[in-house]
């Protein structure tokens, strides 16, 4: 583990312009690296897609990105309102996202379960009130 | 079909030229809602959409499209032609409703490619 290369992203809540950036960023970097398309594109979408999540339904958060030649490790961790019910909020199409977020075109409530698709192992940690915290790895 | 031919065909308005032209279009793809758009676009797809800004932008780039349409007449708000700029993502345009554009690029489409659609 001692080779692992470390990212560090804040992300900003309630901004969607620049909601991605990190995402974008950690994209561009597995490029330079040479990792395979098919992972990179993986981890893109997984992490946009938390990193969203961070913005409209966290007040933001801290993501950090660990690469290693074996895998991709993205820990997502946010001091936002918890998730009450992991289970429903797993289910495609459940979301609870306001109107203005709708119009952006997000909040189909299909963020969690891509996430889970395009990763090899996502765990998510949630407390009401303290915050949440989602891991998710991409093998290489 | 590359996107430069795409481009070349002058099927579509060019919104703005990106970087990565000589790419392959895999196939198209149509959807408005990008939290799908994300899980389900397929890489080097040319997605045509209505949906405009930024965000449009962020999932064409990660999700790997090689090309997006705006349909239907609708427009790129101004930030997120910036960022097709800076990100170098080729944006293309038409009055042409979703349907018909994608089907204009699909008779484009190679046959194996056209078999792996159907
Ligand atoms: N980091 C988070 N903190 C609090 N709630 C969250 C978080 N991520 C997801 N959720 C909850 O889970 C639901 C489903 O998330 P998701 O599948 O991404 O759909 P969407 O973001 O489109 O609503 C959200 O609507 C929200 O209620
Ligand atoms: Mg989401």
């Amino acid at each position: 583990m001692n080779d692992a290369i470390v990212l560090k992203y804040q992300i900003s809540p309630d901004d969607f312009t620049r909601a991605g950036e990190a995402s974008s960023d950690v994209k561009g970097k597995l490029k330079q690296l040479g990792i395979s398309p098919e992972a990179v594109r993986k981890v893109a979408i997984a992490m946009y897609e938390g990193e969203i999540n961070m913005v409209i339904h966290a007040n933001g958060g801290e993501i950090v990105v660990e690469i290693t030649p074996a895998e991709i490790k993205m820990v997502l961790a946010d001091v936002g309102p918890g998730i009450p019910d992991v289970e429903k909020a797993m289910k495609a199409g459940y979301s609870t996202a306001p109107d203005e977020v709708r119009n952006l075109g997000f909040g189909a409530g299909m963020g969690l379960p891509n996430m889970k698709k395009y990763t090899d192992d996502m765990k998510i940690e949630t407390t009401i009130g303290v915050g949440t915290t989602i891991t998710m790895l991409v093998k290489l | 079909m590359t996107v430069q031919e795409l481009l070349d065909s002058k099927m579509f308005a060019i919104v703005n030229e990106g970087e990565d032209t000589a790419r392959e279009i895999t196939t198209v793809f149509c959807c408005d809602l990008l939290s799908i758009a994300m899980g389900r676009a397929p890489a080097g797809c040319a997605w045509v959409t209505v949906m405009g800004n930024i965000n449009t932008l962020a999932v064409a780039s990660l999700a790997d499209a090689s090309c997006i349409i705006m349909a239907e007449g609708a427009q790129l708000d101004e930030m997120a032609v910036k960022k097709a700029n800076g990100q170098g993502i080729t944006v293309m345009g038409t009055e042409l409703p979703i349907f018909e554009a994608a089907l204009n690029i699909y008779r484009k489409l190679p046959k194996q490619e056209k078999e792996a659609i159907v």
